[in-house]
């Protein structure tokens, strides 16, 4: 794995203006008309000054909550960090929001990047930061700065600076080789992590390390591991004797919650990672699976088939108090609580078809997000505001890919992956 | 139509099993592909050939199943009983039971019901007398079709539970 060195020194420039300033983006409704911005050119005597301006300007882009203005359009470029921009005939285009920047590697060799956020209609300075960082982490230096911005202009904390780890698939669909594999959000810096021999599927970042809980084939005995993304070193999540399946870890990375099957019943369990201490929480003779925790710890959510048909249920931390919130048209699977609390994510199937949607934690509130054919297995980004999901296409030579969709619904997008691709989850926020 | 095609094909298959008598000696595992009810053994794992072939020559393999049910059915049943035979005939042999599911469900469930469905044939065997010491279960949930369309007459044979001989 790369070791990414930020040595950073991250310093405010400006005090800060007063929260209530005139231009913010309002998120809350659902389909935002995108704020114009223009980004430019960072002034630089390297390639930096160009492809971190890119790299900016296709995360905002990408959030839908953006508009960034033609580069064709821009009426200068490269300007000095410190200087004002022509806000009047910035105004004249109608952009609200403009990026100035500064790109320099030092005599040192470390590059120190600059960059300024502007109202355009009010002429004022909104934010401004400076890195210090090794030249290799300049895409990291541009996520940073696309967070900056995004948390300015919407008053929610960006996602740009986190990854994906997924399951990267080869192979025809009989003997499918499936790897784990890792990108930045934005699909570039794409790695695999595992070789291919064995079968691994369903990998979870943990909320507070550079760790992966996933389940792998190896030697036919199918079993929840850990995955070290720094070292590399994989180890089995405790000594089972039935198959263990569908992990996640506790939101303080203490503990994997997962279901343990014997003699053809799966419950779930939790482990403690530091005691190794097991604990049952369900004792149904139906399939209870996919378990996931709330983000404070207290409540789990998980699907069962205890009635039938896969249903949602919730229940306290140690499995008492279960309760189905699940009672629309279809079957119900694979829920995770968002970060903030409040949605749970799912998918449902309908008829021929699988949906992604979102609900309240008391089941009211449904939301379908998108539909087709096969949607499966969404996953939050940190903030809470986009989810990521794979998509199966039909036929014999058909495959999963890559999809993200702002929980509102709008801004359904295709994450693009060298090959065909499923099961992603998302980092928590690296910073 | 496809499931009765396929109930055909095992019923032919245990037609076979009833009156071939053992001959495990025989030596070879490759060319004997008949039809779609006693299609290829699962391949994972090293398994010994000739044990491969004798158990898909003369018994049927794997059994199938309804959407998202693990019962047994009769034409699994008759499958089974058949197995039993064979495997009280062979009381030096042990099986791998491998569950799987089509491709129409989720990731985790599938997995569950696939275990479920390796847990039905053990259970069977089991009841028929057959030593519980020789027989293991996998679950490959929907990771292992067998057919590849994306149409009911593919989901129903993937939806399937197969022995292999260890």
């Amino acid at each position: 794995m790369k070791h990414f060195i930020l040595s950073t020194l991250l310093l405010w420039l400006a005090a800060t203006l007063p929260a209530e300033a005139a231009l913010k983006i309002d998120i809350t409704r659902g389909n935002v008309e995108p704020l114009p911005i223009a980004i430019l050119n960072f002034k630089s005597d390297s390639q930096f000054g160009e492809t971190i301006a890119q790299v900016i300007t296709a995360d905002l882009e990408r959030s839908g909550l953006f508009r960034p203005i033609a580069k064709d359009a821009h009426i200068e470029s490269g300007i000095d960090v410190d200087a004002f921009p022509l806000f009047q005939q910035w105004r004249v285009i109608n952009a609200l929001a403009l990026v100035s920047g500064s790109a320099t590697v030092l005599l040192d060799g470390r590059l120190h990047v600059e960059f300024r956020l502007w109202d355009v209609v009010a002429g004022e300075q909104m934010e401004a930061l400076r890195f210090f960082a090794t030249p290799d982490s300049w895409r990291r230096i541009a996520h940073l700065v696309s967070d900056a911005i995004y948390e300015r202009l919407t008053g929610e904390t960006g996602y740009f600076d986190t990854r994906i780890i997924f399951v990267a698939e080869s192979g025809t669909k009989d003997r499918r080789v499936k790897k784990l594999a890792i990108m930045d959000q934005d699909g570039h810096a794409y790695n695999e992590l595992t070789n291919g021999r064995d079968l691994t599927i369903t990998p979870r970042f943990s909320p507070t390390a550079q760790e992966v809980t996933y389940m792998s084939f190896t030697n036919n005995k199918p079993r929840v591991y850990l995955f070290n993304i720094e070292t590399g070193n994989q180890e089995v999540v405790g000594d089972f004797p039935g198959m263990t399946f569908a992990p996640r870890f506790s939101p303080d990375g203490q503990k994997i919650i997962m279901s343990l099957e014997r003699n053809g019943n799966a419950n779930i369990y939790t482990l403690d990672l530091r005691t190794r201490e097991t604990k049952r929480l369900t004792a149904s003779l139906a399939i209870d699976t996919a378990p996931c925790f709330s983000p404070d710890g207290r409540q789990i959510i998980f699907e069962s088939d205890r009635v039938g048909s896969q249903q949602l249920y919730v229940m306290d931390a140690n499995g008492s108090n279960i309760r189905r919130i699940s009672y629309g048209k279809g079957r119900y699977a694979t829920p995770v609580w968002s970060p903030r609390g409040d949605l749970i994510a799912f998918t449902k199937t309908l008829g021929d078809k699988f949906l992604i949607g979102v609900m309240k934690t008391d089941g009211s509130g449904e939301r379908i997000l998108t539909e087709g054919f096969h949607n499966e297995g969404p996953a939050w980004s940190p903030n809470g505001r986009v989810i990521t999901f794979f998509r199966e296409s039909k036929g014999e030579e058909g495959g999963p890919t890559l999809w993200t969709v702002d929980v509102t619904g709008y801004n359904e997008r295709p994450l693009q992956t060298p090959n065909f691709a499923s099961d992603p989850s998302w980092s928590p926020l690296i910073r | 139509m496809a499931i009765a095609n396929n109930i055909r094909t095992i019923l032919m298959a245990l037609f076979v099993g009833f009156f071939v008598t053992a001959c495990a000696g025989n030596t070879g595992g490759s060319g004997s592909s008949s039809g779609s009810g006693a299609a290829r053994v699962s391949s994972s794992g090293g398994t010994s050939d000739s044990g491969v072939a004798y158990l898909k020559r003369n018994v049927a393999d794997r059994i199938f199943f309804n959407t998202n049910t693990t019962g047994l059915n009769n034409a699994a049943r008759a499958t089974l009983l058949a197995q039993a035979e064979w495997l009280k005939q062979n009381g030096s042999i042990a099986l791998r039971i491998e569950g799987h599911a089509d491709e129409r469900g989720t990731r985790e469930y599938n997995l569950a019901l696939g275990a479920r469905r390796a847990g039905a044939v053990r259970d069977f065997l089991i009841s028929q007398g057959v030593s519980a010491n020789r027989l293991t279960t996998i679950s490959f949930g929907k990771e292992r079709p067998v057919s590849l369309c994306t149409e009911e007459r593919c989901w129903t044979k993937n939806r399937r539970a197969v022995s292999v001989v260890r």
